[in-house]
């Protein structure tokens, strides 16, 4: 009989779900995967070009900045070639190949990884890299260009009120209209959301919020709901950008009022607003009011409800006297 | 589950009884690993023990008992060897022999206890006991109680809180319901699941002596749809009993855990610092509603109980009857010993079960479940950075915020920690469970209540 020694000791729980941060990201990751492949096909060779670049300059400037100040390397947990392919994701095919270099380095060295790293970020780093690139760049941002003609994209249409000239319902929602070249085919990021729901990875009541609102707001204010949420980027926005855990509130009722909260901001840039799409400028608006909602909406702990403090048995019966 | 042969269905015969199931906001669902023991008989072959053995002077919540024996003393089976005056229940020898040493020995609550060992002689000569066998009808209220606090019963689901103490609550308190807790929860237990197949009556039968305590009780059986065979080897004995009900709960971790079995049953949240009488409920553990109808009913005292034996390295998984003492060294021999090097030893389940550093602790009152398991199923993942998921938010299943707790413990904010009720973690570990970026949140919710609680006996020293 062995003495069995060598036992080692521990604090439970000794079982682990099998999901990881890095698992989790793979899994964003590979919801993308359908819309790269349909934006190649639409857009060409070069949207392909621009999310290989935009992923591998996003890791490695986290690689760099993790190097250079000795920190763990991170680039395991897949999280930069997230960020890579959202932003990539958000710029027209006709952007040079610079670009997406010089907003992943916004979004890793500056969002992410000065604040602290992944989960310390207080907005989404692509999109904060968007927005920078949009400020900065607003006409590349903006050229739309397809089979080497520059067209306005349906938003834009609309906003300069060319309604006749705007692509029918169908065309947007399959994606095959001008716009950055991840955000257009509505079905795939549908069908990439679902994805991520049923794999428990986010949270429906951020998209659905956000959606509904958009969807509701826009006929209050003369608008056409179901064209709007078809249009532009709130799709991807709602599905893919506002979902970020670290920019997004943890607790479930906080989720609902921050994905409400992002349709109403979206909407009201649109309707009321000088550009002609709010989806970003929204999210990034609701990314720093977080904070505040998680603070708000913390759940009551079990038995510290006024009603439990003092209710023994007799009193439940009494009719809940206090 | 595609072979069971019952369905809810069969639930529906039984008026009272609810084809709804009941269940508690949050929670996980890990993997069960109850196949591996769920069909196999409970077995005697450890009941035999040669080693010495050893008994805890404390194995409940509250003060600790004072051994009644000295070395060299003989003691028969079911003689007291250690009774306490104040909160708690005796301790019984569950062999006859003699008594080589009262010491402090190793104990699966972590720390050294004094403890009586002895050796045993095979015999098993029987202490003339005290109560004959009667039917509960027969007796009073109090003499009752006298049986239980007498069989030196304790809730044997983990907790340990002395039984006839729970039983008793004070006088301006109603109870409405007492609920008999089937749901077992943890993976790899099955004990609970094979004693309501294999003695549904003694089930029944302790539930029914409880109720007699309280005229206006109801009595819930609280079941786990995992265990519909369960529900239905219950069925006969309740059958015209409008005092008894047959719950079916979802099956989920911690669905067993006391204020969430509450909570789903009855609606009712026990008060943060209170207890479940505080609304009206009573909760019982399967085995000591079996412990309860053998003090009672045949005034034999608690000597034994079913413990769990698996992992992946134990040659004969399954559910054995143990004399309360055993090493478990001996339980595992007795079972047919290991098939390889083990690495970690769990006493209890793998969500909330404490490690022991070696096999020479006794089994006690509370020890549902032995697991040994090898280097493989035992490497705590790597933490890394919280990623803000909220996983841990939506499955604590007090509501707490067990990321913050971790921020907090981590910077020493104990005050804030006290103030997020941080206290009221019941350690059930579903956060660390869930945990994307394998935190350690339920270990150093741990911490923080040690600290909360050395700083709150600070303010009491103070004042």
């Amino acid at each position: 009989m062995s003495d069995y020694t060598g036992l080692y000791g521990s604090s439970s729980p000794h079982d682990h779900a099998a999901h990881t941060t890095s698992s989790i990201m793979r899994d964003v990751a590979f919801a993308l995967m359908p819309i790269l492949i349909f934006a190649t096909l639409y857009f060409g060779w070069k949207a392909l070009l621009l999310t290989v670049i935009s992923v591998a300059s996003s890791v490695f400037w986290e690689w760099l900045f993790e190097k250079l100040l000795k920190k763990p390397i991170t680039i395991t947990d897949f999280s930069a070639v997230v960020t890579g392919m959202l932003l990539a994701f958000n710029l027209p095919v006709s952007a040079p190949w610079w670009l997406p270099v010089i907003g992943t380095a916004f979004a890793i060295l500056l969002v992410k990884q000065l604040f602290g790293g992944i989960g310390k970020n207080f907005m989404n780093p692509a999109l904060a890299a968007r927005c920078f690139l949009l400020v900065s760049f607003p006409t590349i941002m903006m050229t739309f260009p397809v089979d080497g003609m520059t067209a306005a994209t349906p938003l834009a249409y609309l906003k300069t009120g060319a309604l006749d000239q705007a692509p029918g319902y169908v065309s947007c929602f399959l994606g095959v209209i001008n716009g950055s070249f991840g955000e257009t085919s509505k079905i795939l990021i549908l069908l990439g959301g679902m994805y991520l729901i049923v794999r428990k990875v986010i949270d429906w009541r951020i998209p659905v919020g956000f959606l509904g609102t958009v969807f509701i707001l826009s006929y209050l204010f003369g608008g056409d709901g179901l064209y709007q949420i078809l249009t532009g980027g709130v799709m991807l926005g709602a599905f893919f950008m506002a979902t970020d855990y670290s920019t997004s509130p943890m607790n479930q009722a906080g989720r609902l009022i921050y994905g409400i909260g992002c349709g109403l901001m979206t909407v009201i840039i649109r309707f009321f607003g000088s550009y002609p799409e709010g989806a970003s400028f929204s999210i990034l608006f609701m990314n720093v009011v977080t904070p505040l909602i998680d603070r708000y909406t913390v759940r009551r702990v079990y038995g510290t409800g006024k009603q439990h403090l003092f209710k023994s048995a007799k009193n439940a019966k009494e009719g809940e006297k206090p | 589950m595609t072979d069971m042969p019952f369905s809810l269905n069969f639930l529906k015969k039984h008026p009272g009884s609810a084809v709804k199931k009941y269940s508690f906001r949050g929670g996980i669902h890990p993997d069960e690993h109850k196949e591996i023991t769920e069909d196999l008989p409970i077995s005697d072959k450890v009941m035999d023990p040669d080693g010495p053995m050893v008994f805890p002077m404390q194995q409940h919540v509250g003060a600790p008992c004072s051994p009644l024996v000295k070395k060299g003393d003989k003691v028969l089976r079911d003689q007291i060897i250690g009774d306490t005056e104040g909160l708690g229940a005796p301790i019984y020898s569950s062999v006859s022999g003699t008594v080589t040493a009262v010491k402090p020995m190793p104990t699966p609550s972590g720390r050294k206890v004094m403890s009586v060992v002895v050796e045993n002689d095979h015999a098993y000569t029987e202490i003339e006991r005290p109560y004959p066998p009667v039917s509960y009808k027969e007796l009073t209220k109090g003499q009752i109680l006298d049986r239980i606090r007498y069989a030196g019963i304790v809730g044997m689901g983990g907790a340990g809180f002395p039984t006839h103490v729970k039983l008793k609550p004070p006088k301006d308190i109603s109870i409405d319901y007492i609920l008999i807790n089937g749901s077992e929860c943890e993976p790899y237990l099955t004990s609970d699941y094979r004693v309501m197949i294999e003695d549904p009556w003694r089930v029944v039968n302790g539930l029914r002596i409880a109720l007699s305590l309280f005229d206006s009780a109801q009595g819930l059986l609280c079941i786990e749809d995992n265990k519909m065979k369960a529900a239905a080897s219950l069925m006969p004995y309740i059958e015209g009993d409008d005092r008894i009900r047959i719950l079916i709960l979802k099956t989920k971790f911690p669905q067993g855990g006391e204020k969430q079995l509450i909570e789903a049953v009855t609606g009712r949240q026990v008060p943060s610092g209170g207890l479940p009488a505080d609304v009206g409920c009573i909760v019982l553990n399967i085995d000591t509603s079996v412990a309860i109808s053998r003090a009672v009913t045949q005034g034999r005292p608690l000597e034994r109980r079913i413990v769990t034996l698996a992992g992946d390295c134990v040659r004969n998984p399954g559910n054995y009857r143990v004399r309360i003492g055993t090493p478990i060294r001996e339980l595992v021999d007795k079972s047919g010993g290991l098939t390889k090097e083990p690495a970690m030893l769990i006493c209890g389940g793998p969500m909330m079960g404490m490690t022991m550093d070696s096999l020479d602790v006794p089994v006690i009152k509370t020890t549902s479940c032995i697991l040994i398991q090898s280097r493989r199923n035992t490497l705590m993942p790597k933490e890394s950075a919280c990623i803000r998921c909220g996983k841990c938010v939506e499955v604590c299943p007090m509501f707490l915020q067990p990321y913050k707790l971790n921020e907090l413990v981590e910077r020493r904010d104990f005050e804030e920690f006290i103030r997020l009720h941080g206290t009221d973690c019941i350690e059930c570990g579903c956060c660390s469970y869930i945990c994307p970026a394998k935190r350690h949140l339920t270990q150093s919710c741990r911490v923080g209540k040690q600290k909360a609680a050395e700083l709150r006996r600070k303010g009491g020293t103070r004042q």
